[in-house]
């Protein structure tokens, strides 16, 4: 019997989480508890409603025609590596379509179920939130290591990489961040490309629609020289093919 | 006439076209398909640029003065009426005015001269008597159709269930083939329609005599091109020499109809690929530079983007925006496999950066998935960039329709150019239709009675079955008197103005499709959707009328890929078209339905009670078959397969979707953009959808070109079927347009 995955939302038209047009599957539940995290309401691990893989499958494809060469499926969320075994059956059904894979992760779960889906996943954008272990924690409430190491796994299994790092004015901004970060990314074989985010307040509403307290409301949105010098500090350090958002 | 030795001078290729009018074997036989990118363009010359400034002037005059820089009260229009105008006589490189100054309007008073009249009085102005009293002898169109309409259309039409019929006005949608006055000649044309009127022969009958009319008077409309082109100092009646005459032979046969006509849309059809067959030659003969080519092709968008006429106030609730819908249609495949993609289909896209975005001409790419890769990403580059252009399905059209050399009337209309016409018929309003079946067949403002032996419905919560059987009833109704309307307004229009220089460039007595119409599709899907999924109880008020609607429950929506919903959407419209389809049209014309509102779905939803999908009375529909607005959240695609949906076959005058998207939600970077329009719209057309409009903009744009619309005199944006300068938008249509669901990123 195979398991449900619980969903949160599907955007049928997603042109930011992967290459060319994708249909994008917001899967429920994280372990991260971002101060920052724009969809609060997919970390709980309960919520979303459930969807047998065979369904997002058939969804999948009724927009086919659209995915053109490039296009295919992203599982974002939440974190999708939490249903890695759910998603596996997916992954092979949409690999065998002729489309393609991409998992938008934080890279903080890895397990054997982790590694059968990375085998049928094209492309794997990671997110790494911050460079320095303790304000990572601060930041996220998890350990950095684990993150580190799933970019050097991933790299090593020859994926093709998109590095995200949402970019959070007085919290990873600092020059110093900044290169640390980018040598991190600079040192992975197979990042292709590197995504920078910058930090939005769109998601601030649902806080209070939860009923929490959005911790960053003092946080401004990155003024236009703080995108430039971040850019410039990657492009210093060797990173390529550089996107702010 | 054309001799064999004409055409070996010439160096065209082909045989068939030399001796029998045949203008696609000339196109057959000589295009140049261009396979590349855009690079090879030029940008506008310091002549284009003088020319183009000019023109600027005096649009700045007619925006200033309140959308009307002049008129001519005291002649009325004929091919020969005015003597030549100019912008700047001694830069144009293709030359003729409507009349004998830059956007001077002018009367054409036999579609009807009220409304002639009332035009001008809402500026303060008076028709010369010398006009008035020519009505004292002549007949209009207009005052011919009411005298021949019976009570019952009467009722409908002033009841708003029928509306927006052309029986005041001129039908236009008819599309001469221009081309053919460049390739032949006016003589050789002459020499054409002479065998035609001498092959009617035999015992006379009505159609006969009527076709012998038809063609006299179209053999005088070729003469008068003819002096209208001298006074320019041109002699049309050989075939054009090279690509500026060519260029100038199509405009002037356009113009001669543009003179005639004030129908409400008067496309170009599809001249770019024949007129790239001279420009190619003259290229490569060296006789021109690139830049040259570039010059005449922007300097013949600017005669197009001048375009007027006369129009009065209430003509702006249906088609607002004063739009003329000088259509012309680029790109498509032939039947060959070949495409019709040439550097001219690129130079006529180019302008919208020469001269900067524009509504007219209304620029219609006929997206084939089998497009040169180099022209797809043009056309998305040009819509990310400008907001101008529609798409429409070539391959299912080509398909669908057996042919490869068509333009597209109005909006959306498909027409092989010379061989069909069509015969405009707005359309009816089916949510007030849905209203009838719901109220005993009384309209739902004053209760007036429209139609009889329609059942009342139980008390309580709405069943799907009865209200259907009573919809369907009132289905049946409103084709039968609309069939009925759309007979008479077009047996007078041919009788009382004639479209004889645009008939004078068609093949003798042509195919000819009436264009019927329905407005409110994805209400309807809704409103049936509600009552079949969710429970609807009818608020009725002393009089029985449903005024409100109580909804409990929550019900699938159109626009968001639902078969439950979508499948409703399709059904009605296919029952609807097979109704109109038992009546007899004349001349034997052949049905097509249209879901299309231009603007309208405002004036539609200002006439509209309450419906049983939720919106509220008097609120505008939605534009053509778009979802209602905001009810569309499952992402772009989801709403855009729900209107894919729509069979074509049963609505083959069209089905326009006008999609609105934020730049960002298109893509990261501009590159991507780009690539991701270009998916969207094979993915969209590989589902046999037949429309696109592609608005890429934000809404926060909008709301500053509403507040300041001073600093927004070019902003462009596609509405329905057309585009318009936004700013040129009644208030009330400028803030529909800011309502209507935009596309954006999570």
């Amino acid at each position: 019997m195979n398991k449900q995955i619980r969903i949160n939302y599907i955007e049928s038209f997603g042109t930011q989480d992967g290459p060319g047009v994708r249909m994008v599957v917001f899967t429920q539940g994280c372990l991260l508890k971002c101060l920052y995290c724009q969809n609060p309401d997919t970390i709980p691990i309960q919520g979303g409603t459930e969807m047998s893989w065979e369904e997002i499958f058939d969804k999948a494809m009724r927009q086919k025609e659209y995915f053109g060469t490039r296009g295919g499926i992203t599982i974002s969320g939440g974190e999708p590596l939490l249903h890695a075994e759910a998603l596996l059956p997916l992954f092979k059904a949409i690999k065998e379509a002729g489309y393609t894979t991409a998992l938008d992760t934080n890279g903080f779960v890895w397990n054997h179920h982790v590694e059968d889906l990375l085998e049928y996943t094209d492309f794997i954008l990671l997110d790494i939130k911050h460079i320095n272990p303790h304000t990572h924690k601060k930041l996220t409430g998890v350990q950095l290591s684990p993150i580190l190491e799933f970019a050097h796994k991933a790299s090593q299994l020859n994926k093709r990489i998109w590095l995200r790092y949402v970019l959070v004015p007085g919290w990873n901004d600092s020059d110093e961040d900044l290169h640390e970060w980018a040598r991190f990314g600079a040192s992975i074989k197979g990042v292709e490309r590197v995504e920078i985010l910058p930090y939005h307040t769109l998601g601030v509403p649902k806080y209070a629609e939860m009923g929490q307290e959005y911790l960053l409301s003092d946080v401004k949105t990155p003024t236009p020289d703080l995108k430039n010098k971040t850019k410039q500090i990657f492009e210093e350090e060797g990173l390529k093919n550089i996107v702010v958002k | 006439m054309i001799t064999e030795a004409d055409v070996k001078q010439s160096k065209f290729l082909g045989t068939k076209w030399i001796n029998t009018l045949n203008i696609n074997d000339f196109i057959y036989a000589n295009i140049t398909p261009y396979l590349g990118d855009a690079s090879f363009l030029e940008n506008a010359t310091e002549r284009t640029n003088s020319v183009w400034n000019k023109t600027k002037e005096f649009l700045k005059e007619e925006r200033d003065n309140n959308g009307l820089r002049s008129v001519d009260v005291a002649t009325i229009s004929t091919i020969t009426s005015h003597k030549p105008g100019y912008i700047l006589k001694e830069k144009e490189l293709i030359v003729g005015l409507q009349t004998d100054a830059p956007l001077r309007r002018s009367i054409k008073p036999f579609g009807g001269i009220k409304l002639v009249e009332s035009a001008l009085e809402e500026r303060g102005l008076q028709i010369d008597p010398s006009v008035k009293e020519v009505f004292n002898y002549a007949k209009n169109h207009n005052d011919a159709v009411f005298s021949a309409y019976d009570k019952e259309i009467r009722l409908y039409r002033s009841n708003h269930i029928v509306t927006g019929l052309p029986d005041n006005y001129a039908r236009g949608r008819i599309i001469g083939d221009y081309r053919r006055l460049a390739l032949y000649g006016a003589d050789q044309l002459i020499a054409f329609k002479q065998q035609d009127a001498a092959a009617i022969g035999g015992e006379m009958n009505d159609e006969k005599v009527r076709l012998r009319e038809e063609v006299a008077l179209q053999i005088a409309a070729l003469k008068d091109i003819k002096k209208m082109a001298a006074s320019y100092g041109y002699d049309v009646s050989k075939p054009a020499s090279n690509a500026q005459e060519a260029i100038q032979w199509v405009y002037f046969a356009y113009l001669a109809a543009i003179k005639e006509q004030d129908g409400a849309a008067m496309s170009m059809g599809n001249v770019s690929t024949f007129l790239d067959i001279y420009i190619e030659r003259d290229l490569e003969e060296g006789v021109i530079t690139e830049a040259q080519a570039q010059e005449m092709i922007d300097d013949f968008v600017i005669k197009l983007r001048l375009v007027r006429h006369l129009r009065p106030g209430s003509y702006d609730d249906i088609f607002g925006g004063d739009p003329t819908w000088v259509t012309e249609s680029i790109g498509g495949q032939l039947f060959d496999g070949r495409t019709k993609v040439t550097k001219t289909s690129f130079r006529f896209l180019q302008t919208l950066y020469n001269l900067g975005p524009s509504p007219e001409p209304n620029l219609t790419v006929l997206w084939s998935k089998d497009l040169p890769e180099g022209f797809k990403k043009f056309c998305a580059k040009v819509s990310v960039d400008t907001s101008s252009i529609q798409y429409e399905n070539d391959d299912l059209m080509r398909a669908s329709r057996g042919s490869d050399d068509y333009g597209i009337a109005c909006c959306v209309s498909h027409q092989a150019i010379g061989k069909s016409i069509q015969h405009f018929g707005a359309r009816v309003n089916l949510p007030k239709a849905l209203l009838l079946a719901l109220n005993t067949g009384r309209e739902e403002e004053h209760g007036i009675e429209i139609l009889k032996n329609v059942p009342a419905l139980p008390e309580g919560p709405l069943s799907y079955d009865t209200v259907m059987d009573n919809f369907k009833k009132a289905m049946v109704e409103l084709a039968r008197v609309y069939a009925k309307s759309m007979y008479i307004i077009h047996y007078m229009h041919d009788k009382y103005y004639y479209e004889k220089a645009q008939m004078a460039m068609i093949d003798t007595n042509p195919h000819v499709d009436v264009a019927y119409g329905a407005a409110g599709i994805s209400i309807i899907a809704d409103s049936l959707s509600a009552i079949k999924y969710a429970k609807v109880t009818p608020v009725r008020n002393e009089i029985g009328l449903a005024v409100d609607f109580k909804t409990e429950g929550d019900f699938p929506k159109y626009g968001n890929d639902d078969d439950r919903v979508d499948l409703i959407a399709k059904e009605v419209a296919a029952f609807f078209y097979a109704e109109l389809c038992k009546h007899t049209p004349y001349k034997n014309a052949t049905p097509t339905l249209s879901l299309l509102t231009i603007t309208s779905n405002v004036m539609y939803g200002k006439n509209t009670g309450a419906t049983p999908d939720g919106r509220p009375a008097h609120e505008s529909f939605a534009p053509g078959a778009n979802p209602m607005h905001g009810r569309d959240a499952s992402g772009a695609i989801c709403s855009l397969n729900s209107v894919a949906k729509l069979n074509y076959e049963v609505a083959q005058d069209g089905i326009s979707n006008t999609f609105s998207i934020i730049p960002k939600a298109l893509g990261a970077t501009k590159e991507e953009q780009i690539d991701n329009l270009v998916d969207m719209m094979n993915g969209y057309f590989a589902k046999n959808a037949h429309h696109l409009n592609v608005n890429v903009l934000n809404r926060d744009l909008l709301m500053d070109a509403y507040n300041h619309p001073e600093n927004y005199p070019q902003l462009t944006i596609r509405v329905s079927g057309y585009a318009v300068n936004f700013v040129r938008l009644s208030k009330d249509h400028q803030l529909e347009v800011i309502q209507r669901t935009f596309h954006e990123c999570m």
